[in-house]
C-alpha cells in the first residue's frame, strides 16, 4: 500500500464540489459521490436530479421528520426544495439518456485510459449482479466523472490501461477524482489536472497504471 | 356507470393466473403495494413472473412472496442489496432467474410495452454484458442496442387518491414506475389511501388516467 499523504473522503467530496458550475442540473451517484451533497456550494444555484423521480432535491431532513414517500436513489430520506418537482421513472430516465443532465458523479471500480468504466459488477463468479442506472447515467449526461479511491485495498492502481471487470460503458469518462490526485481522460490519455498534498507527477505516476500526461506536455 | 372500485383485496387479486407475469410498483419501500402483494400471496397464484426494481427489501412485501416460493423469474435492475437476503438466497440455490436489465431500459421497455412501441435502440448498455446477443446499429453516430418492450398480464401500484373511473394521483418519490406499469399490464389493480368522489380530482394533477386502471381499492396507509 503507497503511503502517499492522500485526502479524505470529504475532501474529495469538497473538491468535487467546487466543480458544480452556476446553473447545472446534477446527478450525485449512491455510494461515495452521495457525500458531496455535504459540500454544495452555497453561492450558486443548481439543480440536484435523483432517478427514482425528483428535480431540485435537497439535504435529508432533521432526525423526526423523515419522510419516506420523498426518497432518494440510495432509498434514503431527502427534502424537495422550492422549485422542485416529481415525475414517473421513464421521465426520470429520459432526463439522462436524452441528455438532459449537464454533470453526473459516479463511483467505479475502474476507470481506462480511454474512459472505459467499470462500476456495477466484478464478475466474480458467486457475485450477484446489480446495475440500476449507471449505464445510463454514464453514457446520458452530458460530462460523466468518477469519484474513487486512486488505489484498491491491495494497492493496485484503480486507473487501468483495459478494465478487467465487466464493463458499464465504453468511453464515457471525463474526469476523475481520486483521493490523490484529479485527472482528466483526454483523446491522448489520462491527464494531471492537481495533485494533492504536493504529491509530485513521479510519485503519483510510481502508483497509476497507465503513463500520465501534464497540461504543460510538449 | 363506470366503477372501477372493488370491495376488498380479495376482490381486487381475484384471477391473478399461474404463470402470470406482474409488474410491481415501487422503488425500495416508496410506492410499494404492500397491502397488494400481501394479497396476491394469500390469492396463491404461482411460477410468477415479476417485474420491479429490485428484488425485495428484508422480509416483508415482495421478498414475502420470494419466500413463499411462488416467483420463478425476476426481471429487475437492482436485486443486490443490504437487506436482499431472500433473493439472495434464492438465486443462489438457483432457485430463481433473473433477467437484470439497465433501470432506464426498465422503465422505457415497460413505458414502450404501454405504448404500443414494438422495440427501441438505446445506447445503455452497448458494449456490455447485458447488452449481449442483442441486435446493434449506428445511430446518430453511437452504436445503439435494441431493446423490446416488457408487457404484463397484471400491474399492481400504490397510488395516493383515486375516483371511480380510476383516475389517479400520487405522493412525492412513490409515484416512480407507478404511471408505466399501469399503461403496460392487461389488467392494472391500483390500491390508494383515499377514494373521491367523481370530479373531486383536480384534472391538471391526474398522473394516471383511469383508462389505465381497471381496478380500484382503498387501503390503510
Amino acid at each position: 500500500m503507497s503511503d502517499l499523504p492522500r485526502i479524505s473522503r470529504d475532501q474529495m467530496a469538497a473538491r468535487v464540489a467546487r466543480d458544480i458550475a452556476e446553473g447545472m442540473v446534477v446527478n450525485l451517484g449512491i455510494g461515495l459521490p452521495t457525500l458531496v451533497t455535504k459540500f454544495l456550494p452555497p453561492d450558486r444555484e443548481f439543480i440536484l436530479h435523483s432517478e427514482n423521480g425528483v428535480l431540485g432535491m435537497g439535504p435529508p431532513p432533521p432526525a423526526g421528520a423523515e419522510d419516506w414517500d420523498l426518497i432518494n436513489a440510495g432509498k434514503q430520506p431527502v427534502t424537495l426544495l422550492p422549485g422542485g418537482a416529481f415525475f414517473h421513472h421513464a421521465d426520470s430516465f429520459a432526463m439522462m439518456r436524452g441528455g438532459h443532465l449537464d454533470l453526473c458523479v459516479l463511483g467505479a471500480f475502474q476507470v481506462s485510459a480511454a474512459g472505459d468504466l467499470a462500476n456495477w459488477h466484478t464478475g466474480a463468479p458467486d457475485a450477484i449482479p446489480a446495475v440500476g442506472g449507471a449505464m445510463d447515467l454514464a453514457l446520458g449526461a452530458k460530462t460523466t466523472c468518477v469519484m474513487m479511491e486512486h488505489l484498491t485495498k491491495a494497492g493496485e492502481s484503480k486507473i487501468v490501461a483495459r478494465c478487467t471487470y465487466p464493463l458499464t460503458a465504453a468511453g464515457c469518462v471525463r474526469r476523475i477524482y481520486t483521493d490523490l490526485a484529479v485527472l482528466d481522460v483526454t483523446p491522448e490519455g489520462v491527464e494531471l489536472v492537481e495533485a494533492f498534498n504536493g504529491i509530485t507527477l513521479a510519485q503519483l505516476q510510481a502508483v497509476t497504471a497507465v503513463p500520465l500526461l501534464t497540461r504543460d506536455r510538449p | 356507470m363506470i366503477d372501477k372500485q372493488v370491495p376488498d383485496l380479495e376482490a381486487a387479486l381475484a384471477g391473478v393466473a399461474d404463470g402470470a407475469t406482474v409488474m410491481v410498483g415501487g422503488f425500495g419501500g416508496a410506492g410499494q403495494p404492500a397491502a397488494l402483494i400481501d394479497a396476491l400471496i394469500a390469492q396463491g397464484a404461482r411460477e410468477l413472473t415479476i417485474v420491479n426494481n429490485n428484488a425485495g427489501n428484508g422480509t416483508a412485501g415482495l421478498a414475502a412472496l420470494l419466500a413463499a416460493g411462488r416467483v420463478k423469474k425476476i426481471i429487475c435492475s437492482f436485486p443486490r442489496q443490504a437487506d436482499s437476503q431472500v433473493f439472495d438466497a434464492l438465486y443462489r440455490a438457483g432457485r430463481i432467474e433473473l433477467e437484470l436489465v439497465p433501470q432506464g431500459n426498465l422503465a422505457e421497455r415497460i413505458r414502450a410495452a404501454g405504448a404500443g412501441i414494438g422495440g427501441f435502440f438505446t445506447p445503455t448498455g452497448y458494449g456490455t454484458e447485458l447488452a449481449k446477443g442483442k441486435e446493434t446499429r449506428f445511430i446518430d453516430g453511437r452504436w445503439q442496442v435494441l431493446e423490446s418492450p416488457i408487457h404484463a398480464d397484471v400491474a399492481l401500484i400504490q397510488a395516493e387518491r383515486g375516483d371511480r373511473w380510476g383516475n389517479l394521483t400520487y405522493r412525492k418519490t412513490a409515484r416512480n414506475f407507478g404511471p408505466v406499469m399501469a399503461m403496460a399490464a392487461e389488467l392494472t389493480i391500483a390500491a390508494v389511501h383515499e377514494i373521491v368522489p367523481l370530479g373531486d380530482l383536480d384534472p391538471e394533477a391526474i398522473v394516471t388516467p383511469g383508462i389505465f386502471v381497471q381496478r380500484l381499492v382503498k387501503v390503510p396507509r
